[in-house]
């Protein structure tokens, strides 16, 4: 699905990423974990090929992303950008989830039922004729990822989208990934928010300097105290309880409340 | 007598039909640290505008109530004055500084004040080593990352050598590492300065151990507020759609299962500490 | 574009840097006064060969010589016109003329801290509030032009295709890269003037300064000889009629 082998990027002088080489299969649902400047963002605009491979490539449902526009790409690969400050210029709601289907070329027809459907997905049916800038923050981001989904693409990728949210958001969001996967979608999100991973996805590949450190089951990474320090992550706060009662025969990989409170519970078991 | 007072404060934006808070009745004493959270749009941005003036000055439309900070009336007092007694820190990096060098950035308040030449020089010095940024001296902002742009951005509020210290989600566009870094920098200017610290922030597993106070606001009201554990344990807190901090979650779900913890950990070293205590009853 | 580099400022540690920006101003100006007094080629060549040293104390030869790269069309341009209509010495003394107006004030911006600028301008009783402006201006130059290049990213990731169409379509298109990127620009500026307020701006009539511009020995001294250039040059001109002398010689050849 996304192929990518042996791929070198540099902006200038500076080394953004280093011999990349991974594969994203047809409905994964995968994380992109790493400290600022690790390459997170230079990878994922080679997805949608806003950037091209300078050594190396990058292959696309098998199509190299060189041979390819990027709007041809964007068909396919949908990418909801950090801010959506960056992306609104629309005179209402409405015209800014089909923005995109208008430039595919989309029929009348099923623009408008796609853009029903995803006002309703997102639940910002009420707000489809207010101007796109008289919106909260929370419902101008709902607005930017409505605009990706209306042209359902088989990729989604999202770029920071846990930033700002309060919890109860970041709660949606995980909803809205796991609908997603359920209708067959490949969802790749680039995050710095550990806790979120840790909670809703069984893959993650750890970037560091430009390069892959790490690719594979959550599990596994998110509790290496060596890969977090080499990445410069905090581990999520359960493991941290976990290694720091590791001396009581707690296991030193988990992640999740019910696993950490059972834990305890067998420690304390006999005391009560 | 409180350092920021508030009493039956109530305001809408101009053209608003919402009314943002209301209902505020808050006291906060000197050197206190008072963490205020709610879910996006409960109306912490706005308090925290109150308190330098920005509301009403800046904002306009229509105040209700009475604010007093240091001891002055908000509604009559212009915020250049305000600014002097309290220092606020943005969400966004990037916007609140706006000179070429963060000398500069520093220097512009007490510039503004009119201080005589050493004076500024001196507390730019000051500035730059409490805060351990004297290498950025002469860089320019917009070279900086984000946690190197927040810490200039309290420089540059220290430089003022106000008494109270406001920061609407300083940490929000930042990366982990960078947050706690300015979570640290904050708890060690209050341990060295003595100053108030009003702190809007999301992420409270960063700010549990180092808080006073906890406020938790929801749809323009303030409903919770007191010490830091007590307030997360109310079950309100999560039902509004906050993040209550694991260790708290799970100090709460052991209660449920009759494993009663002698405190309430605020960390996961806590944790250890609460169940050696436990094993050894 | 090019033409623009060779008006950026770049940070560095050599004399013509360290010169008081009001003196380098003055310079400019006595330059371009000449450039506008002396009309023969032979001189302005002079003239303009005249000002290269000082480039080479600022180690800025490079960057004026890009920016005359840059301008090389709009040179070729002024030399053509002025040889169809003029002749070829005509054309050569416009063209020089250009060259030499590119090359005064580029000395004056790639030695001169923008801040130190705004200074000058404040020293030359030019109200701070607009110092500032220009001050702040040049400050979000690079963080405008970083989002400008999110936004065109974020606009292509959604079909957008900059390239395509005839004239009418392509403005059309720019209007989602423009709108996104004027509502930020004013976003910010709301942002910019509470973090302005919040650090007391307008508390004191009298606004001091960190740093002060103040003449040094090295800026008198480098008064003293530009003005003595500028009056020999004024010299040479009227007094002498230098001009009058070498136009002669060549009407004879």
């Amino acid at each position: 699905m996304i192929e990518v082998r042996g791929l070198w990027y540099s902006y200038g002088e500076i080394v953004a990423l280093r011999n990349v080489s991974l594969k994203i299969e047809l409905g994964e649902v995968v994380a992109i974990m790493g400290e600022n400047g690790a390459g997170k963002t230079t990878l994922i605009k080679h997805f949608n090929g806003l950037l091209k491979p300078q050594r190396g490539y990058v292959k696309v449902f098998g199509v190299d992303t060189r041979e390819v526009t990027v709007a041809e790409l964007s068909r396919r690969v949908g990418l909801i950008f950090q801010n959506p400050d960056h992306q609104l210029f629309a005179e209402t709601v409405w015209d800014e989830i089909a923005f995109a289907l208008k430039n595919f070329g989309f029929p009348k027809d099923v623009i408008e039922r796609r853009v029903e459907w995803a006002l309703k997905l997102l639940d910002l049916y009420s707000l489809k004729d207010e101007s796109p800038f008289a919106l909260s923050g929370g419902e101008r981001k709902r607005v930017a990822i409505a605009s990706v989904l209306s042209y359902d693409p088989d990729i989604i990728i999202f770029d920071e989208p846990t930033v700002g949210q309060d919890y109860a958001q970041k709660e949606r969001l995980a909803q809205l990934i796991k609908l997603l996967q359920s209708q067959g979608k490949t969802v790749v999100v680039v995050t710095h928010d550990i806790e979120f991973v840790a909670e809703n996805f069984p893959r993650v590949v750890v970037l560091s300097r430009g390069e892959v450190i790490a690719d594979g089951a959550t599990r596994k990474i998110l509790t290496d105290n060596e890969i977090l320090e080499k990445a410069r992550l905090l581990p999520p706060q359960v493991t941290q309880i976990a290694w720091e009662l590791s001396d009581f025969g707690v296991p030193r990989d988990l992640l999740w409340l019910p696993e950490i409170r059972d834990a305890i519970l067998k420690i304390v078991g006999g005391r009560l | 007598m409180p350092i920021i007072e508030m009493r039956n404060v109530a305001y809408r934006y101009p053209g608003s039909n919402r009314i943002a808070i209301r209902d505020i009745n808050l006291k906060i004493e000197a050197g206190e640290y008072v963490v205020i959270t709610g879910p996006s749009g409960c109306g912490k941005t706005t308090l925290c505008r109150c308190f330098n003036g920005l509301i009403p000055h800046f904002y306009g439309g229509d105040l209700e109530g009475e604010i007093y900070v240091v001891g002055l009336s908000v509604k009559d007092t212009p915020t250049s004055t305000l600014a002097q007694h309290v220092g606020m820190v943005f969400q966004d990096p990037e916007s609140q500084l706006f000179l070429l060098t963060v000398e500069r950035e520093i220097a512009f308040g007490p510039e503004n004040l009119g201080l005589p030449r050493e004076e500024i020089a001196a507390r730019v010095e000051e500035a730059l080593e409490l805060i351990g940024i004297q290498h950025l001296r002469d860089r320019s902002p917009h070279e900086l990352s984000g946690g190197e742009q927040q810490k200039v951005a309290i420089a540059a509020c220290i430089a003022m050598k106000p008494k109270i210290l406001v920061l609407d989600e300083p940490t929000a566009n930042l990366d982990p590492r960078s947050a706690w870094d300015i979570l640290h920098v904050l708890s060690d200017l209050r341990r060295k300065l003595d100053v108030t610290i009003v702190l809007v922030e999301h992420r409270l597993d960063m700010v549990v151990n180092h808080a006073d106070r906890f406020i938790v606001m929801n749809e323009g009201r303030i409903i919770l507020d007191g010490l830091p554990c007590e307030v997360l344990l109310n079950p309100m807190v999560a039902n509004i759609g906050v993040g209550v901090p694991k260790v708290i979650r799970l100090y709460d779900e052991l209660r449920k299962y009759n494993v009663n913890l002698n405190f309430v950990p605020l960390s996961s070293a806590d944790f250890k500490r609460a169940v050696l205590e436990v094993l050894s009853r | 574009m090019k033409v623009l580099e060779g008006f950026e400022f770049r940070r560095g540690n050599t004399f013509i840097h360290k010169l008081d920006p009001r003196v380098k101003l003055l310079y400019s100006v006595y330059i371009f006064a000449l450039a506008m007094i002396y009309s023969h080629s032979l001189t302005l060549a002079v003239l303009f060969i005249s000002t290269l040293p000082l480039f080479y104390v600022a180690k800025s030869l490079g960057k004026l010589a890009k920016s005359l790269k840059g301008s090389i069309i709009l040179i070729a341009f002024i030399f053509i016109v002025n040889y169809l209509t003029l002749g070829f010495e005509r054309a050569l003394a416009m063209s020089i003329r250009f060259l030499l107006i590119i090359s005064c004030f580029s000395i004056f911006f790639l030695t001169t801290y923008p801040e130190d600028f705004a200074e000058a301008l404040v020293k030359l009783k030019i109200p701070y509030e607009f110092a500032l402006t220009f001050t702040m201006a040049v400050r979000f130059v690079p963080s405008l032009s970083r989002e400008a290049q999110i936004i065109v990213d974020a606009q292509r990731s959604r079909g957008l295709e900059l390239e395509k169409g005839n004239f009418i379509k392509k403005l059309r298109n720019y209007i989602p890269i423009l709108i996104p990127l004027i509502v930020g620009a004013i976003r910010r500026s709301i942002k910019v003037a509470e973090a302005m307020e919040s650090r007391a701006f307008g508390a004191s009539p009298k606004r001091t300064s960190l740093r002060e511009l103040k003449l040094k020995l090295r800026d008198y001294l480098f008064l003293i000889l530009i003005t003595s250039f500028f009056i020999f040059a004024l010299y040479l001109r009227y007094c002498i009629g230098i001009e009058s002398y070498v136009f002669s010689i060549f009407e004879l050849t």
